[in-house]
């Protein structure tokens, strides 16, 4: 089978070619071939560790989410936007929180969006014009492998031919796989991006003088080189991740770098776009933002959403105790939150859908396997530049998808709900 | 079945205007009364009331990642609690509204289809996801061709066979309905930080030009037969003196012609009307585009009125969305999409008291006013020039020469100097308003079934408290505004779906899509397009939609 | 003991097993620290040594490895390990500060927890 599409990282590449017989994907990275590999999975519903059929689990978790005064709903950012919609009405009509994966991720993005917009391209526009690259605390040779020769380090385009018409830059604070394959690399003290594109916005914009001999650990003469080739480029981007996301600054730090990309296209053609993790991540915010209107931290107690990260991201809803009840989809909070936040779901009652067993399983009342969306059953995903794919179902599975899943507990909710 | 008795019928498709008549609905058509059993049928007394067909919204940006991304990057929309969850879903937003929100308000208002005025072919997926999250209303999208690589190639290969070929094969592929055309190569020109600025300019790296663009593409889409024309977003919008490129542009209809329709719709030329040099000298250029549009018999225009208050600037036209980001300092988005198209979103205001906003209002209006009914349909080009839920404030000022006196005299006088708004003593009469908002948008689109009440058409009807043999809609202004903003029922499908101004059920009307594939060689351009599919980022067998993906598909053939 | 800036962040190991969290290859991918050779050598490791890192949010044993880190920089793989200890305040953003936490490096004759025994110790 042709064309086959990854579930795996927010490349979404979809030039797989699946053997049917051999059940191998061949084409992929390592992390696309571990996703198609034969794993461990759980075998059957469960509630309390006992094993029961998929009617009693969702009747369980319908009970447990409408009695609830205030469940979060978290997760979804590996699953399809079809599942994502109904985890999204599902909120709605529990007077619950939506919450999904980017708000421990590249959500910070998001905050810089409402200040300052965001000037980005399609990788298609950048595998095609892009003679600059810079991956600004991004390692796409670990989290997304073949990145770089898909769309970004040696792509071959239409104007930019090959890996020589192309400059590469990383930013970052070690020297990562990927910073080994760049033309300049620029290490700098975790936490000083901030202070680092301040320097760049000033010495672009002809102020070099105010810039002090060194910044966050860069002599001042790299960062008027630096500054240098992004003036010079014929069209470049700037691809971020979560070394910006994640490190002191978080919003304020991708906000400033919008601003250093627009003073650039007041003399040529830069852009800048998020390296988003998961499949689709984009999805999970994509899809809840024409539902209802906001990406991530949505909160509907009051019957209306209301988004607010200060107060209904997944983490602040935990560290205050304000859930009384979980469902997580297609995510593992317990692997990836602080301890703070996990203490609290030890607490409560927590409702699971998945596909594999990871360390949300060990504590959850009532777990869901589900169908792998890419491999057992057809969806839609947004790529991490919200180009929508369709992806496929190659393989025949006894597993209810996410969406039946949900869809069942909402019927079952709505008529507890009455 | 229902039975609409003894209403007031404004139907100006098939000549009645305020006729006293009955209405009867079996399986979501208008049928002939014979065909209904009466005494079966739930009966809607309508005497008194003006009954209608349902509105037809034929540009406004309802669906797809540009709206999506304006939702994300204001919130501050969002705030606008419109409706708490219950029987209806949760609804939000100012004049960006979610999903639901633009179903259910323009059930609200009576009106039943509308079209999404821009994809990009390669997002049609997203675009087609949100348009099935829309509830009440039937609807399609157009996809964008004028920027597009691989049309370019076709038009300096002077091949037509292929372009014919490409037009209906990305149609089909994206699920779209006909061709948009935004800033023919402009958006290119763009991809290295230029614009086009006239039509002969030629768009860099490619032997085309945008007369060509245009011209070719009206060709293809003729030679297709496809239900709408091409509808161009000129070159040039946004600046001062740009009423000239609009009236060449509208000329390159000439030569054309279709028994049926226009053979070239002009969108939203309020943006596309501006005389002067500058923003200091800059005037109205509504008369003149007014005078050219009104001699020609293929051309039809949109209004694109802005509304005073809060509105998001979105299109494909990116090097204007930058131009409008460096102009008033607001949040700028950008998408360079493939080798497609482009697009951007800037927040924007509009203010009675700042002369340019005042200007625009007025040339919105003088286009409305000088154009002949029959060839100017009503938008504000939603969220560009404001919310559609103020169409009936276009509607009555339209119609009242008093309504505009009052309003004139809160904007800046500089429209006194700069347009003719005020000296411009025309009246729509409601008859005029009802085909500006139904008959003649579905005529421009190509639909048959909408915007009438004639037999066999869709049962999507509006019934508005207001009776047109006692309503001097000149100087009951307020009272117009007031009921068209709150239907008395609005039937979707033959469905109620709101009564006295409240949602009453709700319903998923159809997506429509044309296939045009029989029309063309599809073969004869596939070595292109696999070819180009290299500087694609996604696989050919990957890039389209497939019917079963969307909610209720209407494939509409043309033979 | 040494002051380290820690940081965490993806891997293509820790990629790779991230569908199989309860599994021996997901433990190894995740369950260490890189430290700068001069620190590694300061805190008289060799590869495969335990170490104990404390923050003020809390403290956490893992295998001890040389990674190209500069020195004072520490880097944990994204995952249960490193939630141990990065620091919860999200500022109003949502998003807790995973990279640039002070954190201090002893050596140590602890175990490291499985990541079962980690959960049950929260």
């Amino acid at each position: 089978m042709e064309d086959v599409i990854c579930t795996f990282c927010g490349s979404v590449c979809d030039d797989g070619e699946f053997d049917t017989e051999k059940k191998k994907v061949k084409k992929f990275c390592r992390l696309g071939s571990s996703k198609f590999a034969e794993k461990q999975r759980i075998k059957a519903p469960m509630i309390d560790g006992k094993e029961v059929s998929y009617e009693t689990a969702i009747e369980k978790a319908a009970e447990i989410l409408a009695n609830a005064k205030k469940p979060l709903l978290y997760g979804w950012a590996s699953t399809a936007n079809e599942a994502i919609r109904v985890g999204v009405l599902l909120a709605e009509k529990l007077g619950g929180v939506y919450d999904q994966c980017a708000s421990v991720c590249h959500a910070p993005g998001t905050l810089a969006v409402i200040e300052e917009g965001l000037p980005g391209a399609t990788l298609g526009s950048i595998k095609n014009r892009a003679d600059v690259v810079i991956f600004w605390g991004a390692n796409p040779a670990e989290a997304h492998p073949r990145h770089g020769l898909r769309y970004s380090i040696s792509a071959k385009g239409l104007l930019v031919k090959d890996r020589k018409q192309r400059k590469v830059v990383v930013v970052d604070v070690r020297p990562t796989k990927t910073a080994k394959m760049a033309d300049m690399f620029v290490q700098i003290k975790p936490g000083y991006d901030y202070a680092i594109i301040s320097a760049l916005r000033a010495i672009i914009s002809g102020n070099a003088e105010v810039v002090p001999s060194e910044v966050g650990g860069v002599a001042k003469e790299k960062l008027i080189e630096l500054a240098e080739i992004m003036k010079k480029a014929k069209y470049g981007a700037i691809l971020y991740g979560l070394g910006v996301t994640q490190s002191r600054g978080r919003d304020r730090n991708v906000e400033n770098a919008i601003k250093l990309i627009q003073l650039l296209n007041r003399t040529t053609r830069w852009v800048i776009w998020p390296m988003r993790g998961h499949y689709n991540v984009v999805g999970a915010g994509e899809v809840p933002a024409w539902e209802v209107g906001y990406q991530y931290a949505i909160d509907f107690s009051r019957g209306y959403p209301r988004f607010s990260p200060a107060e209904f991201s997944a983490v602040e809803v935990l560290k205050r105790k304000d859930c009384d009840a979980a469902l997580i989809v297609a995510s593992d909070p317990v692997a990836h939150f602080p301890k703070i936040a996990v203490k609290h779901l030890k607490q409560i009652p927590v409702i699971q859908i998945d596909p594999y067993p990871n360390m949300t399983t060990l504590l959850a009342k009532v777990v869901i396997p589900s169908a792998v969306y890419g491999i057992e059953a057809e969806g839609t995903a947004y790529r991490m530049d919200c180009i929508p794919l369709r992806v496929k179902k190659i393989i025949e599975t006894s597993y209810w998808t996410d969406e039946k899943i949900l869809e069942e507990i909402l019927k079952r909710v709505e008529k507890l709900k009455g | 079945m229902l039975w609409i008795r003894n209403g007031i019928v404004v139907d100006p498709k098939n000549k009645i205007n305020a006729e006293k008549m009955d209405i009867f609905i079996k399986n979501g058509k208008i049928v002939e009364e014979n065909e209904v059993k009466k005494e079966e049928c739930k009966v809607i007394d309508a005497s008194g009331k003006l009954v209608v067909a349902g509105g037809v919204d034929m540009h406004a940006h309802i669906a797809g990642s540009k709206i999506n991304t304006g939702r994300t990057m204001r919130p501050e929309e969002m705030r606008v609690v419109r409706n708490i969850a219950g029987k209806f879903r949760a609804t939000v937003g100012r004049v960006l509204l979610t999903a639901p929100a633009i179903g259910y308000e323009y059930a609200k208002m009576g009106y039943t289809t509308s079209f999404e005025a821009a994809q990009p072919p390669i997002g049609a997926l997203h675009t087609h996801e949100e348009l099935d999250a829309i509830p009440m209303i039937d609807k399609a999208a157009l996809p964008v061709f004028g920027n597009w690589h691989l049309v370019f190639k076709c038009i300096e290969e002077k091949n037509m066979e292929k372009l014919k070929a490409l037009v209906a094969w990305a149609i089909e592929r994206s699920k779209g309905f006909g061709v948009k055309v935004v800033n023919p190569g402009g958006v290119e020109a763009w991809m290295y930080g230029g614009n086009v600025k006239s039509l002969d300019d030629q768009v860099p790296g490619f032997n085309v030009t945008p007369r060509e663009i245009i011209t070719w593409l009206i060709k293809a889409n003729e030679e297709l037969g496809l239900p709408h024309s091409v509808h161009l977003h000129c070159n040039n919008l946004g600046v001062p003196g740009n009423y000239q490129t609009t009236i060449e542009s509208i000329k390159l209809a000439k030569g054309f012609s279709n028994a049926k329709r226009q053979v070239l719709h002009v969108t939203h030329v309020q943006f596309n009307a501006y005389a002067g040099s500058s923003w200091r000298d800059a005037g109205s250029g509504a008369a003149e585009i007014a005078k050219v549009v009104n001699s020609m018999d293929n051309v039809t225009i949109d209004m694109g009125q802005p509304i005073f208050g809060h509105a998001t600037a979105m299109t494909g036209d990116a090097p204007f969305q930058f131009s409008l980001h460096k102009l008033i300092g607001a949040r700028w988005s950008n998408k360079d999409t493939e080798v497609e198209t482009g697009a951007g979103i800037v927040p924007i205001g509009y203010l009675p008291n700042n002369p340019v906003h005042a200007l625009q209002w007025a040339i919105g209006l003088e286009l409305g006013l000088l154009v002949d009914s029959n060839k100017v349909a009503l938008t504000t080009d939603y969220p560009n020039g404001g919310p559609f839920t103020e169409y009936p404030y276009v509607m009555a000022m339209l119609m009242s020469k008093k309504m505009r006196e009052g309003e004139l005299s809160k904007v800046n006088a500089y429209v006194q100097k700069a347009t003719g708004l005020a000296s411009i003593d025309v009246e729509k009469t409601l008859y005029e308003v009802i085909h500006m908002t139904r008959s003649l948008p579905a005529k421009i689109l190509g639909l048959e079934n909408k915007g009438h009440l004639g037999i066999g058409a869709d049962a999507d009807i509006a019934i508005y408290n207001l009776n047109p043999l006692e309503t001097d809609t000149s100087k009951e202004f307020e009272k117009v505004y007031k009921m068209f903003k709150s239907a008395e029922y609005t039937i979707k499908g033959g469905e109620i779906i709101v009564k006295g101004g409240e949602l009453v059920k709700e319903v998923y009307g159809r997506t429509f899509w044309v296939d045009a594939t029989k029309k063309a060689d599809i073969q004869a351009v596939m070595p292109d397009i696999r070819e180009y599919f290299n500087y694609y980022s996604v696989q050919l067998g990957n890039y389209g939609v497939e019917e079963r993906w969307i909610k209720k598909p209407a494939r509409i053939e043309v033979v | 003991m040494v002051v380290v800036e820690l940081i965490t962040g993806r891997t293509l190991d820790q990629g790779a097993t991230v569908e199989e969290k309860l599994s021996e290859e997901y433990f190894k991918a995740v369950s260490y620290i890189e430290l700068n050779e001069e620190d590694f050598k300061l805190l008289g490791l060799k590869e495969g040594d335990s170490v104990k890192v404390s923050t003020d949010f809390g403290e956490v044993v893992v295998f001890a490895k040389k990674g190209e880190v500069p020195r004072g920089v520490a880097f944990i793989p994204m995952g249960p390990y490193a939630n141990m200890v990065i620091d919860p305040t999200t500022d109003g953003t949502g998003m807790p500060q995973f990279k640039g936490v002070k954190a201090k490096i002893e050596k140590t004759g602890e175990r490291v927890k499985t990541v079962k025994e980690l959960l049950e110790a929260i």
